[in-house]
């Protein structure tokens, strides 16, 4: 009986609602006061069971909830024979709790999405036949087949076949990257062509999806677990007010007076000013391009002092291209066949923008090759030694860099390129200029954004510390960090919140997966990666970075409406109960009507929200 | 000592955490430091001494505050 009169909460709040109509028509059309009561008693009663109930759970594990408040007052209500009080009451209360759970069911598709994407079944290899599995039987060892399409169900190595990996969902980059004997394979990753068997190494929560899916669920569940305002106060406002009617109760002997006060007390305009103020709220921003998961964000992004930003794809378009080149040598195409050659190798984004750029399609036969962290790729190709790479590269390798060479390293970085030279047998043949466009509007936006009272805005990334400062100078930036890894950028938000500051931090990409979860506000850029929007707190829609400010400008007026609502409410009944308890005038009607009056007034001031629009 | 994660049908409000932790600690042989009720992904982790209670007690004190268990797992 509990679980179906909980189960259909949203229908018994529909009814009462409808009851409390009729009750209304009935009474103002027809006079017909029977009608009139009947239709509140049934509102009440019907209302008041799925409060009744879940005061009663909260209490046997000595958890005193709003509910309980309710439940007392409408119990108090009826017995002074007020039904239309106690009507009013429940739905109201039931209505608020159903705008608060709508709200709350956006934050909730952000992980269910994410973990449905982790794979439910294996096939496993058992006496060279291959059967379907729960995923949760695979064990370490275990030999298991993947096919075309199928979605890598652990961590492991290839032991036989070969084909081509997506690894959108770990690495953020959608190419398919090449699979066969002994190359790692991650759980998640989806095998775009053809067949491989795999050795598990990693199973469940062990594997770099599952930790990826742990981490964004322990994250935001830490938020919402940080208990909302309402709760907190309701805490001591329940029993402050149950011990208020008991006191006056003790010194009047006024039974009605005692249950006068648990009606006035009765939270309605505070039970429902923040639910209308976040769906309101929450309803005008999506129609500004800014999608604002849930309540609690709300009120965090309102309070944010630091924003991060990714550098690629949020600063700047995420598409380098080839700015500027000059060649050193005679035999340029020998130069760009060596270069096409190497780079075709390689899935820098760098050499992504090199091979963009250069019209050759001949390649030759590379000896050897060696990538050097940071630096580039040392190859040998005919017996020549070719190295591209940055300058401290060039230099470790011996290359001579003339004063004519050092300068114009000296004027592109200043124009802002990421640097890449090529040399064959140490001498440098051509010097390639690669420049990211920062995002057209992006200075005038973070200048709205300071003036909003945020105090840092800092550009953390992968990229090398030449390119990012000279980004950060451009747009006004507070701190520039580059050639961080993504766990050394979350690490960095965790440092910063340590210290007091709320942090947001906007990004795109699965790699920055673990930024976006662990500061207070994580917000992504709407053409980033599924799991990087699923992730977020705020999605920005069609990766407009001008929304950015928009969306400071909403959260801190739908914070402020909150403020207002709850000032309300509160201002309200803490003048009823003292009018009621010092004074002559105040009686059960008037408190009752400016009770009422309260209640339509947040909902008034709520639905200003609506019409909002960010003026700058 | 084991780990069980417990899938719950969806939560709607705060204090529904509450009550099902406290559930959930109320169970003999379940350490209570470890109890934690994930209010977004609907989810309860803890650990518990196999040897003093099982997983399918755990699962009742959950039922008897009026919620619903989905799946669970223990390793």
């Amino acid at each position: 009986m509990q679980p179906l009169i909980l189960a259909n909460k949203n229908k018994i709040t529909a009814i009462s609602g409808i009851l409390i109509a009729i009750g209304f028509f009935a009474n103002f059309v027809f006079g017909s006061e029977l009608i009139f009561n009947i239709s509140f008693i049934i509102a009440s009663l019907i209302g008041a069971l799925p409060i009744a109930i879940q005061a009663f759970q909260a209490l046997r594990f000595k958890v005193i909830s709003i509910d309980l408040l309710v439940t007392i007052a409408v119990l108090g209500a009826f017995i002074i024979q007020n039904y239309e009080e106690s009507a009013i009451v429940t739905f109201l209360f039931l209505f608020g709790s159903y705008l608060e759970q709508r709200t709350l069911n956006k934050t909730r598709s952000a992980i269910k999405k994410l973990t449905e994407m982790a794979p439910d079944t294996a096939l496993l290899k058992k006496d060279d036949e291959f059967i379907e599995v729960d995923i949760d039987e695979v064990e370490i060892g275990n030999i298991l087949l993947v096919k075309t399409g199928a979605k890598v169900p652990v961590d492991g190595k290839v032991v036989d076949g070969n084909g081509y990996a997506n690894e959108a969902s770990i690495t953020g980059e959608s190419k398919p990257v090449n699979k066969d004997l002994g190359k790692n394979v991650y759980a998640g990753t989806i095998l775009e062509n053809g067949t491989i068997q795999i050795e598990a190494e990693k199973v469940g929560e062990d594997t770099t999806f599952g930790k990826i899916i742990e981490l964004v669920e322990e994250a935001q569940d830490s938020k919402s677990s940080t208990e909302r305002f309402i709760d907190k106060f309701a805490k001591y406002y329940t029993p402050f007010v149950l011990v208020m009617a008991f006191v006056v109760w003790l010194f009047t002997k006024d039974i009605e007076l005692s249950i006068t006060i648990l009606v006035l007390g009765c939270p309605g305009a505070l039970v429902i000013g923040v639910p209308v103020s976040n769906v309101a709220g929450i309803g005008n921003s999506a129609k500004h391009g800014v999608l604002l998961k849930g309540s609690e964000i709300i009120n965090d992004f309102a309070k944010v002092d630091s924003i991060l930003f990714d550098k690629t794809g949020t600063l700047t378009v995420g598409n380098p291209e080839v700015a500027e080149k000059k060649y050193y040598t005679k035999d340029i195409n020998r130069a760009l066949v060596y270069l096409h050659s190497i780079e075709s190798e390689s899935d820098h984004p760098l050499a992504k923008a090199i091979l963009k750029d250069i019209d050759v399609k001949q390649k030759v036969n590379i000896d050897s090759t060696e990538v050097i962290k940071g630096g580039g790729i040392v190859a040998t190709i005919d017996g020549h030694e070719v190295v591209v790479g940055n300058p401290t590269l060039l230099e470790a390798n011996n290359v001579i860099l003339t004063d004519e060479i050092k300068a114009d390293i000296s004027n592109y970085e200043q124009r802002g390129n990421s640097l890449v030279l090529m040399a064959i047998n140490q001498q440098v043949q051509i010097i390639l200029g690669i420049r990211d466009q920062i995002r057209p509007g992006v200075k005038k936006d973070l200048v709205k954004i300071k003036k909003f009272g945020v105090e840092d805005l800092i550009v953390l990334s992968g990229d090398n510390q030449g390119t990012v400062d000279l980004i950060a100078k451009e747009l006004g930036l507070t701190k520039a960090y580059g050639n961080l890894l993504p766990e050394e950028k979350s690490a960095y938000i965790t440092n910063l919140q340590e210290q007091g500051k709320i942090v947001a931090f906007v990004g795109d990409g699965v790699n920055d997966s673990p930024s976006l979860a662990s500061a207070n506000i994580g917000i992504a850029m709407g053409s980033g990666t599924d799991v990087a929007i699923e992730t977020s707190d705020v999605v920005m829609i069609n990766s407009d970075f001008s929304k950015l400010p928009d969306a400071l400008a909403i959260t801190k007026t739908i914070s402020n409406n909150m403020i207002q609502n709850i000032i309300i409410a509160v201002g309200v009944v803490i003048i009823l109960l003292s009018a009621l308890l010092f004074s002559d005038w105040m009686n059960m009607s008037i408190g009752m009507l400016v009770h009422e009056g309260s209640i339509l007034a947040v909902i008034l001031n709520g639905m200003r929200l609506l019409r909002y629009k960010p003026k700058f | 000592m084991s780990k069980a994660v417990i899938n719950l049908e969806t939560l709607a409000c705060p204090s529904c955490m509450q009550k099902i932790e406290a559930a959930i600690k109320s169970v003999e042989g379940v350490e209570k430091d470890s109890v934690k009720v994930l209010f977004n992904a609907s989810k309860a982790k803890l650990n518990f001494d196999q040897e003093k209670t099982n997983i399918e007690e755990i699962e009742k004190a959950i039922n008897t505050v009026g919620f619903k268990v989905l799946k669970s797992k223990v390793r």
